[in-house]
């Protein structure tokens, strides 16, 4: 059943586009044919489809830990236009993950080095590099050139921005993303309906299912939190997967709209929020894949509702309107400590040196894994968060402050020095307020900017990540 | 484990991340009290999340889940009985034993 009526929507299609004037009715090359033959054999895949993936153009935006496994298949599938846009250079700490760069390539434009590996792979695509970030000024040229959309990207803002462009252009978007040990991946905007329009049932965008992003204190990247290879290696692979399964059975096209949901073999309307969880002390369980039912279009949307013409348009994203980066919030440095319970970290290290320091305890508030590469002489490891976790006790059910620290001594001063010199500041606060500052008798003291100016102005070797 | 009178089970989830917060554990089955104490009005999800920051968040970073104002932080999908909450009323939505309540933290990274 589901075939039949899959297959009548393309003969449909392809009746109705001109298969002969876009080249679904040609003959494969006997390059292709070598090249493609093992795909082409899979039920359903066959000659038509190979040459659907053959005429379509793919935009990848963002070149790393999900954009490279994602355009090696989406490249080794045959697709004919391949997009990239990334304005990244090729760093050592991204060749664990970005596996379509390599060591010989560190310092090469992202974009650059990428199609140099996909060359290697398959030749026969044409390759399309944009060295520069995506803006609300350029995302509508470059957006409007392809059939479908794979966002690879790293932030909120330029998500939403990605979105909004491919509700106003009828593109549909395969977005994933990843963090530490979990993934994400749905398919949005699919198959592409027209901004406004609520006649029926039709697919979300990326605003019907995450409305508001989270706070800027609370969003996370990938260089400060961490992130395994293979789980955004899987996240990326299976943008490929839905990318060629889209493609190849025609699922990009307008035309293709299924009637009502329950016509709906692909869970197209209500796509599914594929979401993984890596677990490094278990086996696969049942939480390791889950998948979630997502809600249709909503009426309310923002982008594609009832009244969002009226709320977005091209015009006004290309002049600034929303602003992206207000509304996914700028994360800003605090210095609210007086500049008496500071110290560069080149101050430290020179009154260490010369004894003018007297006996004092130095916490390192990094998490244990970072604080496991190295540290200062002298320093004691104090977790973040378990330092506010122990804060929080003491402030609930009272006790002695002074049992907090990890070393006893009621007199020494207290130096904290963290990753970049936020969290200390932090810490220094929460110690005074458990009153172990005495009152202002013992002196607490953050270490401006964290490891990463002591590495930068005391111990160049420093292995600082 | 007999259940605790004047309360029922739900099954809650946490993605995404959310776990690390919660224990480290995906998946919980609590006893939630038929009734908020405060106003005893039946149990919604507001209450529920009020219940779980009070008994089941292990974490100092209490902000990843909820704002000081005790309401949901922006970027989490709650998902009751496989909908999504906006089309149940959200913290309003009425609870009833064995239903089914899934958080996910939306990720950015790539």
């Amino acid at each position: 059943m589901e075939q039949n009526s899959t297959k009548e929507r393309l003969d449909g299609r392809v009746t109705a586009t001109n298969g002969e004037q876009n080249g679904t009715s040609r003959r494969l090359t006997d390059e292709e044919f070598d090249r493609y033959s093992r795909q082409m054999i899979v039920p359903e895949m066959g000659k038509e489809a190979q040459l659907r993936l053959i005429n379509s153009k793919v935009l990848f935006i963002g070149a790393g830990g999900l954009g490279c496994p994602a355009a090696q298949y989406v490249a080794g599938a045959g697709v004919g236009t391949i997009g990239i846009i990334d304005s990244d250079v090729v760093e050592p700490s991204n060749l664990h993950r970005q596996v379509g760069h390599a060591t010989s390539r560190i310092g090469m434009k992202k974009v650059d080095s990428l199609i140099t590996h996909l060359r290697d792979l398959n030749p026969l695509p044409t390759y399309v590099p944009y060295t520069f970030p995506l803006s609300p000024e350029n995302a509508a040229d470059i957006i409007s050139q392809y059939d479908l959309i794979l966002d690879c990207t790293d932030n909120p803002a330029t998500r939403y921005l990605i979105s909004d462009v491919c509700v106003l252009l009828c593109k549909p978007l395969v977005s994933a993303a990843s963090i530490q040990k979990s993934g994400q991946l749905i398919v949005l905007n699919c198959p592409p309906t027209p901004q406004g329009k609520l006649d029926k049932k039709y697919p979300p965008c990326y605003r019907c299912c995450f409305r508001k992003p989270p706070p800027a204190n609370t969003q996370l990247s990938c260089g400060e939190a961490g992130i395994m290879g293979p789980v955004v290696g899987l996240m990326g692979v299976a943008q490929a997967g839905e990318a060629v399964k889209i493609l190849a059975s025609g699922l990009h096209l307008p035309s293709s709209t299924p009637e009502t949901p329950e016509d709906d073999p692909h869970n197209l309307i209500q796509p599914t929020l594929l979401i993984y969880s890596y677990d490094l002390n278990a086996a696969p369980g049942p939480f390791t894949f889950r998948a979630l039912k997502m809600a249709p279009r909503k009426k309310n949307c923002f982008a594609c509702g009832e009244n969002s013409p009226q709320t977005l348009t091209l015009e006004g994203i290309r002049s600034g309107n929303p602003n992206y980066v207000q509304f996914c919030g700028i994360q800003t440095a605090k210095t609210t400590l007086p500049i008496e319970e500071r110290m560069t970290a080149l101050a430290y290290h020179v009154v260490k040196q010369t004894g003018i320091l007297p006996n004092h305890i130095l916490l390192d508030t990094r998490e244990k894994e970072h604080f496991s590469f190295g540290s200062i002489d002298g320093a004691v490891n104090f977790p973040f968060g378990k330092l506010l976790m122990k804060a929080a006790t003491i402030k609930r059910d009272g006790g002695d402050a002074e049992e907090i620290l990890p070393v006893k001594s009621a007199e020494d001063p207290i130096f904290v020095v963290c990753r970049r010199g936020l969290d200390s500041q932090e810490a220094v606060e929460k110690l005074r307020e458990l009153g172990l500052d005495h009152g202002g008798k013992r002196k607490i003291v953050d270490i401006i900017g964290g490891m990463k100016a002591w590495k930068e102005e005391v111990d160049p070797s420093f292995p600082f990540i | 484990m007999a259940p605790e009178p004047d309360t029922m089970p739900i099954s809650v989830d946490f993605l995404g991340g959310l776990e690390t917060l919660f224990s480290n554990n995906p998946h919980h089955t609590i006893s939630l009290p038929l009734l908020n104490p405060s106003d005893s009005s039946p149990a919604n999800v507001g209450f529920l999340i009020s219940h779980l920051v009070k008994n089941h968040l292990k974490h100092p970073r209490t902000e990843f889940f909820v704002h000081s104002d005790g309401h949901l932080t922006p970027g989490i999908l709650v998902l009751i009985n496989d909908a999504d909450w906006e089309l149940e009323g959200e913290e309003e939505c009425k609870l009833q034993a064995g239903d089914k309540v899934v958080f996910v933290s939306t990720m950015h990274g790539g």
